[in-house]
Formats: structure tokens, C-alpha cells, sequence
């Protein structure tokens, strides 16, 4: 890593980065990348969410579709862990909770392949902030 | 390249399902298979929309059309109206609160949405071992815009106008806790995260260091500039391993892109942060007890002054905020004082992280604008009480705060109305209560926690919880009097006076404010020796109903130490004075012949 050596430097960072790939959170990837997010805070992990999260990651790779599978931070919805989020290109993201691997493989198969819904989806019910507005 | 070309979201939280949700999507796919379209059109169950009070809720995507007080009977009108001729159903829409217009455009149906993430804003959306995705969402901009574009003063009063006040529950001013750290002249200072988080039932410090690294390291470096302090410590307990992972990951980061370290973006400004590990002890959470602990001395507090801003860490100024404190500085400092002053209300500005626990449906961590209503904590964001059990009470601010009843239910949440209502902020834990809890074991229950905690320094604290606790403990026995409850009272009012520290001075909350709003429930356990809620097993007495007993012995069998006397066929007979209140008899009985008296 090359150190950041003003404000100028730091803001040209920030706006590559968000225009990059994989990074700028909710921007599409190229062609039809899928991206998957796992909460694993340390409620999500004792859920199983390692597990599922592995599990994304070498299904996607053998079912031969491209994804791009992190983790993240808590996502609040500890009634629910493990919690994923799921983004289909062009398409607003979806957060599924309870997921174990039955249904990780139902999302794998019927939300990511067909875009068809599956049981477990976590409304968004919450407004966040954007700190560049 | 879906089959489906439209959803139907039915909410399936825990709220709405007891009002129908199953029966509604039953009927939808019905009329959809009986048009034809059960094909193109899904139906699908989700999770709680935050939005209870007015469910069942069915969402119609892709137009995003939120439908509120849904019936089953109205399954055949979205179906035939929206669906198949794409008008909205207006009867259904939810009707504007002002002026009783139906909403239609879904832009304006942000309301429902209670919780706002300011403190939140990166958890759950962004890897937090990866700095790229902090700063693609604008992170260390702040530290960016204070470096070049402010005076440590400019800073001071930005956050001092902002209103933002500590969040690890004693509500102090930040902006004047940092001015007083400035004006305090010495060659070193220091900045210190309190990360010692060790309320029951509080997990937010934790979740934002796990999920949110970098905007605590960047606030403490805003903080350092401000102050003059070019050192900042962590403290943060060691059974938190994942959160002490991330930040050292955060931390190398932040130092390889030149953000912590020497002469940072080229201002001449140098800040460094170092990790220092608590043993997990309640009373380190208190300023001055984290701050010998952190010296390598005995984890005990001293008498406030002198401050830490005047003599902290090593006798230098110190400044000490908690992590959810931190975590706002950044959205304060680019968003400006105004934007956070405009959130919450008169005298507690800003948004709070409260993690909700207990018996509660939706258990998890919310971030809502000061001023919400417990109600719309409790019964939409949370879901309401599990089980459909009736509400009795929430516990806010851990053993330290007080139990809230029904009659609090629509205060609105802020420093100063918790404190008028007998309880406190605290760092935000929210414990529910139902009607199967003891206000007394509950009593008792928070003092374990203290009485095990206290550092036995001063005597009201040391002696005083453990008395308290003894108090307590006879009368879930059966031991108690009224007196007894009067001596609860005046010993809770003389700890809170002559403690010597925070953890003293509110261990007796819990106990003064359930004598408070459950004084009938005390005075049945000392005049009646009955607990309305069943749980005090020594109040209780376990009989068999004659008129249901068959005799068929099974309690008799299972019973460990054989209280229970009859012949086969005949009734049976409990005796009192040898059964041990297990339980084990009613749960065996087929015929519902045992009960609780």
C-alpha cells in the first residue's frame, strides 16, 4: 500500500474507489457479478455464519457463477442471524435472515439463478446516511 | 431473467402472523392461480417491517406499493385491482397522519422507517478488514477537513454546538469535555476510547468495533487534534477477541496509508493509537478506574476532581469518550453541527444505539433518534412482546438504571426524560420484561451483578449491595415485612448519596424503581407471601386439583423425593412441607390436575 499524503490524494482514493470494482458497496460490478455479504460479527459466527459463508463461496465458484462473497459488520438483526445480503445486478440489495444451508442453497438456486423470492427476507426498516450529501 | 415479474410481500414478524399473515397469503396465491398468474406473480413471506401497528403489511413490488391493515378477505381486491388492472387499492394505502391523505407514492412512506443510522451508518454494509471500503464511503474525510480547514477551537465548538452528549451514559457534553482537555496546558495528553463495555444485555461498542473499525480510529485522531494530544489508547476488554482483531487489521491499515502516524496527509500533525486490554471487571467502565487500570494499578475509582482532563493517564490530561461517541464525530464533523442538533430533541441531540433484549421479538441492535417513544422501541422496532405476552416492564441502562412500566411506555427517550422517569440512558441496553417476571428476583438479579462487581473500595457500595441483596433475598423467600421494605428504600437512598463512584451511586436503581412502579407486587410477597408472577419458588405451592387427578401415579413416580402419596386410581396428594418446588410432577401430568398456587 502506497501512503495517502494529503486531502487531495485522500479524495481522488475515494472516488476511484467508489467507482471500483467490488469496493463501491452498492455500485454493479462488470458483466453479472453477484454480491454477497455475510455479517459476521461475533453474534453472527456463533449463528453459523462462517459456515454459510464458505459455503457461498465454493458453491458460487462450482455452480460456475460470479460473485464476489465478503463479510461485513453487524447488521442488527440478531433475531434472525445468520444474515446475509444479497445483490443481483441492476437491483436493489436484499437482506435474508435464518440462514442455514438449506437455505443458502435455495437462495444460491432460486433468488441468485432466477431471481425468484425466497422465505426469510428482512425488510429494510431503517434510513442510514450518505456523509458527502 | 426471473420468471416473476411482480412480488408480494407478506409480513411474517411475529406481530403480524398473530394477525392473519398465513390466511392472507394463502388467499393471494388462490386468487392468483384461480386468474392464472401464480405463475408470473410470487407471494412470499418476509421478516418484521418494523411497522406492527399498522400490519398485517403486504408490499407489491417492483412499484414498492406498501399495503397496511391487510385482511385475508382482501386478497381477491389486490389481486383484481392491482395485479391484473395495476391500480392501487387507495383503501388500503396508509393514510398520511396530518391530514388522512392516502399515500401513494412509496418516496413518502420513509416515516414508517424509525430508525436512522448515523452511528450505524457503515455496519453491516462495509467489510470492516478492508480500509478501501471505509474510505469509499467517505471515511477519513473528516480527519481530512479538520486537518486543513480547521483550528483545534473550530473543532471544540463544532461538536460542543452539535449538542452530541456521552454515550456511555452519563450524558456529559462532549465539545466541553474536549474543551476542558485542551485548556489544560501539558507537554503530553492523551485520548482514550472506552471500550469496556460490560452492561448486561449491551452489545453496540462491540457491534461498531466489529463493524466499524476505522470511524472510532478516525474520531480519536479528530480528538487529538483538538486537545493536543498525539497519543491515543484503547481499552477494551479481552472477551472481546474479534473486536480486538479488527482494530489491530484497522490499525495497520490505517498506519501503511499514513492516516495514524507522522505527519498525517502532510499537516504536520501526528497521531498514533495503541490497544490496552481490560480483564472484563464492571467498575473499569468508570473513567477514572479505566484509567488505573490502564496504569497497571488496581482497577479502583477516585474522587472526581480532579477530572481526568485535568489529571488522567500518567497525571496528564486525558480525555475520555465511549465508542459510540466516537463513531459519530466524523458524520458531525462533514454533515456540520446543525444536521445533528436538528435530530432529537431539546436537550439530548442526535440519534442512540440501543441493543434490545429479553422478552422481545425482534432482539437485535437499533439506532433511533432521540425522542422515540418506548412504544415504538418496544412494540415496532422490536416487534412487540414474544408470545403475545403482556408487556410489564423494560429495564434500561443495565443494573445501573431502572425498570420502566407501562405508564413510561410513551415518554419519549432522552437523557433527561429516563432520569425524571427513575432510570437512566445508560450505554443503551434495553432489557424487556413480561408479565412472568419477579420484580423482586428481577431486584435481586441486577444486584448479584453489583454486589459481584463492586470493587469493595468504599462501604456503602461494598456493604450497603450486599445488604441490599441479603433484603431481597428473604423477602423471595417469604421472610420479608413491610418494614423490610422500607428499609430497601432508605438504604437505596444513603448508598446513592455516599457511594463513592458511578457504579455505586446507581447500583440501587433497579431496586428504587421497582419498589416504585410494583409496589403491590412487593407488598404480596411480605403480606401475603405470594409472587403474582410465579417465579419465587418459595412462595409457591404445587396442588393437585382432586376433580382431574385419575390416579394414575405418574407424578408420584416422577417425583424426586417422593412428596407425592395415593393409591392407584385414587387421588393424589402433595405434601407440602417435603416437595422442593421442581416442578417436575406438573409437566409429567396428563390431565391438567396440578397447579400453581
Amino acid at each position: 500500500m502506497s501512503k495517502i499524503t494529503s486531502l487531495a490524494d485522500l479524495k481522488k482514493k475515494r472516488d476511484e474507489l467508489k467507482t471500483g470494482y467490488g469496493i463501491g458497496n452498492n455500485s454493479d460490478g462488470p458483466e453479472n457479478t453477484v454480491k454477497v455479504k455475510v455479517a459476521l460479527a461475533t453474534c453472527g459466527i456463533a449463528s453459523g455464519a462462517k459456515t454459510v459463508m464458505e459455503f457461498f463461496s465454493e458453491q458460487l465458484e462450482r455452480r460456475n457463477i460470479a460473485a464476489v462473497v465478503t463479510q461485513t459488520g453487524c447488521m442488527g438483526y440478531c433475531y434472525a442471524e445468520p444474515t446475509i445480503e444479497v445483490k443481483l445486478q441492476g437491483q436493489d440489495p436484499v437482506v435474508f435472515g435464518f440462514v442455514d444451508l438449506k437455505r443458502a442453497d435455495q437462495i444460491i438456486e432460486k433468488y441468485i439463478k432466477t431471481g425468484e423470492l425466497v422465505d426469510g427476507i428482512i425488510p429494510v426498516n431503517y434510513q442510514t446516511i450518505d456523509l458527502n450529501a | 431473467m426471473s420468471k416473476y415479474s411482480m412480488h408480494l410481500l407478506v409480513c411474517g414478524g411475529t406481530s403480524c402472523h398473530s394477525s392473519e399473515s398465513d390466511a392472507i397469503v394463502c388467499n393471494l396465491r388462490d386468487e392468483l392461480e384461480a386468474k392464472g398468474l401464480i405463475e408470473s406473480v410470487q407471494v412470499i413471506l418476509t421478516g418484521c417491517f418494523g411497522f406492527c401497528e399498522k400490519g398485517p403489511i403486504v408490499k407489491v413490488m417492483p412499484d414498492n406499493t406498501i399495503y397496511v391493515q391487510v385482511k385475508p378477505e382482501d386478497a381477491q381486491t389486490i389481486v383484481e385491482e392491482h395485479v391484473i388492472k395495476g391500480r392501487k387499492v387507495t383503501r388500503l394505502l396508509h393514510k398520511n397522519p396530518v391530514n388522512s391523505e392516502p399515500i401513494s407514492d412509496p418516496g413518502q412512506m420513509g416515516f414508517y422507517k424509525k430508525q436512522l443510522r448515523i452511528v450505524l451508518r457503515n455496519c453491516g454494509f462495509i467489510n470492516p478488514e478492508n480500509i478501501d471500503e471505509y474510505i469509499a464511503r467517505d471515511g477519513y474525510q473528516a480527519l481530512g477537513k479538520v486537518l486543513t480547514e480547521m483550528t483545534p477551537e473550530d473543532v471544540i465548538k463544532e461538536v460542543k454546538d452539535s449538542g452530541q452528549r456521552g454515550r456511555g451514559g452519563a450524558g456529559f457534553s462532549t465539545g466541553i469535555k474536549w474543551e476542558l482537555a485542551r485548556k489544560n496546558k501539558s507537554d503530553e495528553k492523551y485520548v482514550v476510547c472506552n471500550a469496556d463495555e460490560g452492561d448486561p444485555g449491551a452489545f453496540m461498542d462491540r457491534s461498531v468495533l466489529e463493524g466499524d473499525p476505522h470511524s472510532v480510529l478516525e474520531a480519536m485522531a479528530i480528538c487529538g487534534y483538538s486537545i493536543g494530544a498525539t497519543n491515543g489508547l484503547i481499552y477494551i476488554r479481552a472477551e472481546y477477541p474479534l473486536a480486538i482483531e479488527r482494530l489491530k487489521i484497522a490499525l495497520t491499515q490505517a498506519r501503511e496509508y499514513g492516516l495514524l502516524g507522522n505527519n498525517i496527509l502532510s499537516t504536520g500533525f501526528n497521531f498514533e493509537i495503541k490497544l490496552r486490554y481490560g480483564a472484563g471487571a464492571f467498575v473499569c467502565g468508570e473513567e477514572t478506574a479505566l484509567i488505573h487500570s490502564m496504569e497497571g494499578l488496581r482497577g479502583e475509582p477516585t474522587v472526581k476532581p480532579p477530572f481526568p482532563a485535568e489529571s488522567g493517564y500518567r497525571n496528564k490530561p486525558t480525555n475520555v469518550n465511549n465508542v459510540e461517541t466516537f463513531a459519530a464525530i466524523p458524520a458531525i464533523i462533514l454533515k456540520g453541527a446543525n444536521w445533528f442538533s436538528s435530530i432529537g430533541t431539546e436537550k439530548s441531540k442526535g440519534t442512540k444505539v440501543f441493543a434490545l433484549a429479553g422478552k422481545i421479538n425482534n432482539v437485535g441492535l437499533i439506532e433511533v433518534p432521540m425522542g422515540t417513544t418506548l412504544r415504538e422501541v418496544i412494540f415496532e422496532i422490536g416487534g412487540g412482546i414474544r408470545e403475545g405476552k403482556k408487556f410489564k416492564g423494560i429495564q434500561t441502562g443495565g443494573p445501573s438504571g431502572g425498570c420502566l412500566s407501562e405508564k413510561h411506555l410513551d415518554t419519549p427517550i432522552d437523557f433527561d426524560n429516563l432520569i425524571a422517569a427513575g432510570s437512566i440512558m445508560g450505554s443503551g441496553a434495553m432489557i424487556v420484561l413480561d408479565q412472568d417476571d419477579c420484580m423482586v428476583s428481577m431486584a435481586k438479579f441486577f444486584l448479584d451483578f453489583t454486589v459481584e462487581e463492586s470493587c469493595g473500595k468504599c462501604a456503602p457500595c461494598r456493604i450497603g449491595n450486599k445488604r441490599l441483596h441479603e433484603l431481597l433475598g428473604q423477602i423471595c423467600e417469604g421472610k420479608g415485612t413491610l418494614e423490610d421494605l422500607d428499609r430497601l428504600k432508605n438504604m437505596s437512598v444513603v448508598i446513592k448519596d455516599t457511594a463513592l463512584c458511578g457504579l455505586g451511586q446507581t447500583s440501587p436503581n433497579p431496586v428504587l424503581s421497582m419498589l416504585d412502579n410494583y409496589y403491590d407486587e412487593y407488598v404480596a410477597h411480605v403480606t401475603d407471601k405470594k409472587c403474582p408472577a410465579g417465579q419465587c419458588r418459595s412462595l409457591m405451592e404445587y396442588i393437585i386439583n382432586p376433580e382431574n387427578c385419575v390416579g394414575c401415579t405418574a407424578c408420584a413416580r416422577v417425583c424426586p423425593v417422593n412428596a407425592i402419596s395415593g393409591e392407584r386410581k385414587e387421588v393424589h396428594l402433595i405434601d407440602p412441607s417435603i416437595c422442593i418446588k421442581c416442578g417436575a410432577c406438573m409437566e409429567k401430568c396428563k390431565f391438567d390436575a396440578i397447579y400453581i398456587n
